[in-house]
């Protein structure tokens, strides 16, 4: 007898944890150039593609989740 | 959008509320062929890729035919496209060299931008970068493009000491060679393809969750989901804000690290 049931495909979940870490990542970049910007507003310019790349890099784990979630 | 079975009203492709397919999977990216028996490969992507880059010739000779010291519209678009990138990516990631890159940069990003595009015009809402083929094309043309530009600049065996040996105490060596051969050569084009792809997979399939996602609650066989259905359109037209951002967003990422990448190759120390 089934008591409880559920259907439908684990990597949705799966994708939900994984989705954890680069989200903590890019809201420390973000706070880090928020900070750097309120306390040398100057430097705004400066940073900025860092500010990209570094998202970028560390977006890039949370968009393989995705990805993966589709292949697996 | 839902393109198959539909009513056809005054030109609009209406899709009749209990034939959408709700649940969208990785088939809504494999389209027919465009031509009834044309090749396989004649889908809406490869028109598309077309368009982009007759839309993007014509629109730069256009600009440019005639150039004045007071720029028309086209011109200043051009102008301003081409300065943003040589300005804004090439003269600030690689320094005074980066204008010898400025074309290449300037076309990769304005090509990468309008394929994003097409993901949120009206009609075609489907980007050609939502399939691996076409930004796994231009990471391989970045990846060769730094690794060369390393070679020629350096010579063969002194780039790959810089690239590759870090300025670390001799036994820890034989763990960061590996690391930095994988991070280089390896890591590079794979996440410059992946990220520009899977953000347009992901935002085309965010945008078919919450309109199709619409048909299904008004479908829905309880009464007091089908109101819910206006909630999930107008998440999808807000989404499709967030995506514009995402577009442009992206075709300035992948321009920007591959302008680092270079300027990593030309780099003296590692």
């Amino acid at each position: 007898m089934d008591l409880a049931q559920v259907e439908g495909s684990l990597s949705a979940v799966g994708y939900g944890l994984a989705a954890i870490g680069p989200g903590i990542g890019v809201g420390l970049i973000f706070a880090a150039y928020i900070q750097s910007t309120a306390r040398q507003p100057e430097s705004a310019r400066l940073t900025q593609p860092f500010l990209w790349i570094g998202f970028a890099v560390v977006e890039a784990l949370a968009l393989l989740g995705i990805a993966f979630g589709f292949v697996f | 959008m839902p393109s198959d079975g539909g009513e056809v009203v005054s030109g609009l492709a209406f899709v009749r509320a209990e034939e959408v397919p709700f649940p969208p999977s990785v088939h809504d990216f494999y389209p027919p062929s465009l031509v009834e028996g044309g090749g396989y490969w004649l889908t809406r992507f490869t028109l598309l890729v077309w368009v982009a880059v007759a839309l993007l010739i014509v629109f730069f000779l256009l600009a440019y035919r005639d150039p004045k010291i007071v720029p028309d519209r086209k011109q200043w678009l051009a102008e301003s496209v081409y300065g943003f990138v040589r300005d804004g990516v090439g003269r600030e990631m690689i320094g005074p060299e980066g204008l010898r890159f400025a074309p290449y940069l300037a076309t990769l990003f304005s090509f990468i931008l309008l394929m994003n595009l097409f993901a949120i015009v009206p009609f075609i809402q489907v980007s050609p970068n939502s399939h691996i083929a076409f930004p796994a094309m231009l990471a391989v043309i970045s990846w060769i493009m730094f690794m060369a530009v390393g070679v020629r600049r350096h010579g063969l065996v002194k780039y790959l000491k810089i690239s590759l040996v870090p300025p670390a105490p001799w036994f820890v060596l034989p763990i960061l060679i590996p690391i930095e051969f994988i991070s280089t050569f390896l890591v590079r084009p794979f996440t410059l393809a992946v990220r520009l792809f899977a953000n347009m997979f992901a935002g085309h399939m965010i945008l078919l969750v919450f309109t199709l996602g619409g048909f299904a609650l008004l479908n829905a066989e309880a009464l007091f989901l089908k109101p819910i259905s206006l909630l999930s359109w107008a998440m999808a037209i807000a989404l499709t804000f967030l995506e514009a951002m995402v577009i442009l967003l992206q075709a300035y990422v992948f321009v920007v690290l591959t302008a680092s990448y270079v300027q990593g190759a030309l780099a003296e120390e590692h």
